[in-house]
């Protein structure tokens, strides 16, 4: 029996990571928004690695941030330890990264959400979505609600038809022992959207009472770094410990053994897992030369005794994964809390999709996060708040809030989500973002926090840090250009002597003289040149000045880049009247309907012939109208 | 606002006219840069459209290149609608070439396939019917011309170009790896980046060099011949060009000016420039050739430095010798005919040591033979036979050669100095500009080569 329960602007169904930015955002731009979640216990549950961060991770953290999103103020209040990873590799590739108390953290997200005003919570299974002409028009729940909306951004994770695998035993069910979702899917399919099938996994957890720290090194914290959030005050708390350890020849030999009782090996799982984050069994397997695989073990919470094994994925069985564990150094009495399970789950292919994220062919349907093929936290949290805020912008009836790749890694990842291919589900990697160099996460506020409040996110406390620094960036730059000295002065020929720098030989400003690795701000300050200034600050203008050559041909690169993006398709394109494209292009161009000659390019088996035959299509085109 | 394009647009090999064209905004005002009118009052960018002005084409040192009839087409009254400009020089590869390069270096791109007719379509100069047409022939083109960049790069030398791609793939995995996965992968091994970097530095250089040797037969030499007044050189350069060219008298400085004459020396055109003496002197007519030779010496591929037995080796001459580099420099010794030998074997051995010294006579014809074999053997190398590549590049793929090898040095700079996200621009810019040459986007096989070489995941 359906019944009208109500009507809301825009339905959020899922309230992972991706679900709750939907929601947040959408409902922050005004929108009523219901946000629908098979467990209260699933919002912003972390069902596999307690970290977010880390490379490309913690970049795409930092511009979720800036464009007011949740993720970053969150991990600041739940965090077990911060660390900055590839500090002296380079500006674009140092990445905060964080272990997270997965139990605090899904509670302060969960208090965010129901603090939010415009927001409603309900906690039941959407079994139906509803369309009229092509736009959808209601979810219905389990229980017969039916709720009125005008958009719905479906973020069902890996719970759609989700299938649990250990060994050979499989059943249906949810990541971390939640429920699946099961009709969803042949909702989904019934509007005539494709799916696929994806596998992944997760280690075994293990109980810290009986682990064995002094045979493993341990890792701990960074004394003192910044937050992932721009606005979250600096606070230091105390920081958990995590341990490595390695496996050795027996573990491998006791894998070997059981090859022919692994899932993987006797197809019982047929969905394609990530390379990036392999099983176990298939390291063993592929790098048969490696002696010893590192294993993390990492703390989930302070209140909980569960240990995650960072390293050890696994759908071998409960037996096998108990020996492999007790041959590794200080795991010799370990006890298991939850076993490593593979999951399989429905993905919606997603060339369906345009770059807004919603459906080429629903209007008003927007997907994000796993249920888009992607892996990760905070890929899907990124995901999310593009889609609510352009699931509100659609009932606003405002055009599309789109990032360029050139402007940010979300754009990077959509973009790729949507113009590639991949058989495996896609992580962000800082190699698959060709202007990184711009794309820093110290400089996220810079790129995002403007088109954060035009959308209506960033509040009037964000603003003003944001303004802040703003303001004091543009004026110590000023400065540092205004101040300029000859070859003569004392005090910098002393300096650039005590620093073994050459010296100078016409007049240079001080921005001039910073470029030089061996000079910095805090040296300027001490010398009295400038006034006292805030280390970020500072930080922000040393990566400026020394790095601005490689910046400036980022820039250039960009340019060129941005001609190509600039040229649009229009949506209504015949690509059957289009004469000269080779077979592939047209069934290629017919398949993913790119928005834009630059994102055409960008998809496999299109040439730059093609391309040419595109672009006189379309001046030809215009010449005609 | 459209970019300066050029190309050739006449077939290749030899013709009796070959002609350079450009388009796009600014081109009149580029040609100009270089082109110098007969007609002095009306530069260029003050002719009429249509117009047909003739005069020189000069090179970045203001050498002439070739006698040159050059047309001005402005927008939209041309082919492809833009300001175009079309230079006629004399056929013959290195005319042409030359002219194409002079182009090249004032920052115009080099075409695409296709790109001119393009243009004019873009530019509502061909009529709608022409449509098909014309995208027929730009598929083609592109499709042609990287078929044929890939057919010619086969063999041998396909093969280094895969070493290449390889090696740089390689690193570029390693380092992006030590990025995205430092947990798992580490520190960038600096020492293996540096030999992998110096490996592929080699072996660019090495498929440059090949491309060299080929573009030597296609487009020749500039060899200069110098030494003091009245050694003998308008006569030697008159007895290789079998030409009465050059005015040969027995008083000191006669030739005032650079002379120039062309003769092929086993299969390589050779331009021949014979310089007034290299000395000090207080003539005025004289100082202008002598400043000029030196700039004629500085862009030669082959210098012959000329002394005489009867003269002897002077210090004017040493001071000759001082100034020619010694990689591109041959000694010839003339008159070895005459009696009184003023210069003994000893002091030969002594004074150029480690060089090649032929010994000849003009007159009697002697010599002349091993002269040519030691030019040959100095342009082309001696070891030619042994690389087995025999590489014909054209101006797109050395470009891109080149291009690559630029961001690979800049790479090997930055290695050990600045971070490795740096690094990885230019090592990106290497491997994309690679990738122009077999028209594949490595780029895409990164991300496939960090999984295949490191075992990720955690």
């Amino acid at each position: 029996m359906i019944y009208e329960a109500g009507s809301y602007d825009v339905v959020v169904i899922g309230a992972g990571h991706a679900g709750c930015e939907a929601a947040l955002a959408s409902a922050r731009m005004g929108c009523q928004t219901l946000l629908a979640t098979l467990s209260m216990e699933g919002i912003g549950l972390m069902p596999c690695n307690p970290s977010i961060g880390g490379p490309a991770k913690a970049q795409l953290v930092r511009e979720i941030d800036a464009l007011g999103g949740e993720m970053g103020i969150n991990i600041d209040k739940a965090n077990l330890q911060m660390r900055m990873i590839n500090t002296g590799k380079g500006p674009a590739v140092q990445s905060l990264r964080a272990q997270a108390d997965k139990h605090e953290y899904h509670r302060e997200l969960m208090k965010t959400i129901l603090q939010q005003e415009g927001l409603h919570i309900l906690m039941a299974e959407i079994e139906d979505i509803q369309c009229q002409d092509e736009q959808v028009c209601a979810v219905i729940t389990r229980t017969g609600a039916r709720f009125a909306c005008q958009a719905v951004v479906v973020t069902s994770g890996t719970y759609l038809k989700g299938r649990i695998i250990v060994g050979d035993l499989a059943y249906e069910g949810g990541p971390a022992n939640q429920f699946p979702s099961v009709k969803l899917a042949d909702s989904l399919r019934s509007m005539g959207i494709t799916l696929g099938r994806f596998k992944t996994g997760t280690p075994p957890r293990i109980d810290r009472k009986s682990v064995d720290f002094s045979k493993m090194s341990e890792q701990p914290g960074d004394p003192d770094v910044p937050n992932f959030s721009f606005i979250t005050p600096k606070a230091n708390r105390e920081q958990l410990s995590c341990y490595l350890t390695y496996s050795n020849k027996k573990t491998h030999q006791i894998v070997m053994d059981n090859l022919n009782r692994s899932p993987l090996y006797t197809g019982v799982i047929k969905g394609k897992g990530p390379r990036y984050c392999p099983s176990f069994e298939d390291k063993v397997v592929r790098f048969a030369h490696k002696e010893s695989h590192q294993l993390f073990v990492e703390p989930e919470g302070r209140d909980t005794d569960e240990m995650y094994v960072q390293g050890l994925n696994t759908s071998l069985p409960e037996d096998v994964q108990m020996a492999v564990l007790r041959s590794i150094p200080g795991l010799e009495n370990v006890r298991i809390i939850r076993t490593g399970y593979a999951i399989e789950y429905d993905y919606v292919l997603p060339s369906q999709l345009k770059l807004s994220l919603e459906s080429k062919k629903i209007a008003g349907l927007f997907t994000a996060g796993q249920i888009n093929g992607t892996s990760g936290y905070e890929e899907a949290a990124a995901q999310g708040l593009i889609a609510g805020i352009n699931a509100a912008l659609k009932v606003k009836n405002q055009p599309p809030f789109i990032l360029k790749r050139s402007e940010a890694y979300i754009g990077v990842l959509i973009d790729d989500l949507i113009s590639k291919e991949s058989d495996e589900p896609y992580r962000l990697l800082t190699s698959r973002a060709e202007y990184r160099l711009l794309l820093r996460q110290d400089n996220a506020d810079l790129r995002l926090t403007e088109m954060g409040r035009s959308l209506g996110l960033v509040d009037d406390y964000r603003w003003q840090i944001y303004q802040n620094k703003k303001r004091q960036l543009d004026s110590l730059i000023e400065l540092l250009q205004k101040t300029t000295y000859t070859p003569a002065d004392k005090t910098i020929a002393g300096y650039l002597q005590k620093k073994n720098s050459a010296p100078i030989k016409d007049r240079v400003s001080l921005w001039e003289l910073l470029r030089r690795p061996e000079v910095n701000l805090s040296d300027y300050v001490e010398m009295g040149l400038i006034p006292p200034q805030n280390p970020d600050i500072m930080e922000q203008l040393e990566i400026q000045s020394k790095y601005e050559g490689y910046i400036n041909k980022q820039r250039e690169q960009v340019i060129r880049f941005e001609k190509m993006e600039n040229k649009l398709i229009p949506a209504d394109i015949d690509y059957d009247t289009v004469s000269g494209l080779s077979s592939e292009a047209l069934q290629r161009l017919k398949q993913f309907r790119p928005e834009s000659i630059g994102q055409a390019s960008r998809i496999s088996g299109i040439t730059p012939a093609d391309i040419n035959v595109l672009l006189i299509f379309l001046k030809r085109k215009e010449g005609i109208r | 606002m459209s970019d300066r394009i050029v190309a050739i647009s006449t077939p290749p090999g030899e013709g009796a006219v070959g002609i350079v064209r450009l388009s796009g905004s600014g081109v009149v005002e580029t040609v100009s840069g270089f082109f110098h009118p007969y007609n002095k009052d009306l530069p260029l960018t003050l002719r009429n459209n249509f117009s047909l002005n003739l005069g020189w084409l000069l090179d970045l040192e203001g050498e002439k290149i070739d006698e040159v009839l050059v047309s001005v087409m402005r927008a939209p009254h041309s082919y492809t609608g833009e300001d175009v400009v079309e230079i006629n020089c004399h056929g013959g590869s290195l005319a042409i070439r030359r002219c194409l390069k002079r182009c090249l270096d004032t920052g115009v791109r080099l075409a695409e396939p296709g790109e001119f007719t393009k243009r004019a379509f873009l530019n509502d100069r061909l009529e709608l019917s022409q449509a098909e047409a014309v995208i027929d022939i730009i598929r083609a083109k592109t499709d042609r011309g990287l078929k044929l960049a890939v057919q010619q790069l086969g063999g041998r030398q396909g093969q280094l170009i895969a070493d290449l791609e390889e090696q740089l793939l390689h690193l570029n995995a390693m380092l992006e790896a030590s990025l995205d996965f430092p947990d798992e992968v580490g520190d960038l091994d600096d020492a293996e980046a540096r030999r992998i970097l110096e490996s592929c530095i080699n072996k660019i250089k090495q498929l440059l060099k090949a491309g060299q040797r080929a573009e030597v037969y296609r487009d020749g030499i500039n060899m200069v011949i110098c030494g003091k007044p009245n050694v003998g050189k308008s006569s030697l350069l008159n007895a290789l060009a079998q030409k009465e060219r050059a005015i040969v008298t027995d008083i000191p400085g006669t030739t005032r000016d650079v002379i120039e004459e062309y003769i092929n020396i086993r299969g390589i055109p050779v331009k021949i420039v014979d310089t007034a003496g290299i000395r000090e002197t207080e003539d005025l007519v004289e100082l202008i050739g002598v400043q000029k030779s030196k700039e004629v010496i500085e862009n030669a591929d082959l210098v012959l430095f000329m002394v005489d037995f009867s003269a002897g080796i002077s210090d004017e001459d040493m001071d000759i010798f001082a100034g020619i580099p010694a990689e591109k420099m041959i000694v010839l010794v003339n008159k070895e005919d005459i009696e009184d030998k003023k210069i003994s074997p000893a002091e030969l051995r002594e004074k150029f040591q480690n060089m090649t010294v032929i010994k000849s006579s003009v007159k009697m014809e002697t010599g002349l033979d091993e002269l040519e074999q030691a030019v040959y053997d100095l342009v082309l190398g001696t070891e030619t036979m042994h690389d087995g590549l025999e590489i014909m590049i054209n101006l797109r793929q050395k470009l891109a050669l080149q291009n690559s090898l630029a961001h690979m040095q800049a790479a090997l700079e930055a290695l050990g100095t600045m971070p490795l996200d740096c690094l990885g621009v230019d090592i990106w810019g290497a491997l994309e500009r690679l990738g122009e040459l077999s028209g594949k986007s490595l780029k895409e096989d990164i991300i496939d080569r960090i999984f295949h070489d490191f075992c990720i995941g955690k």
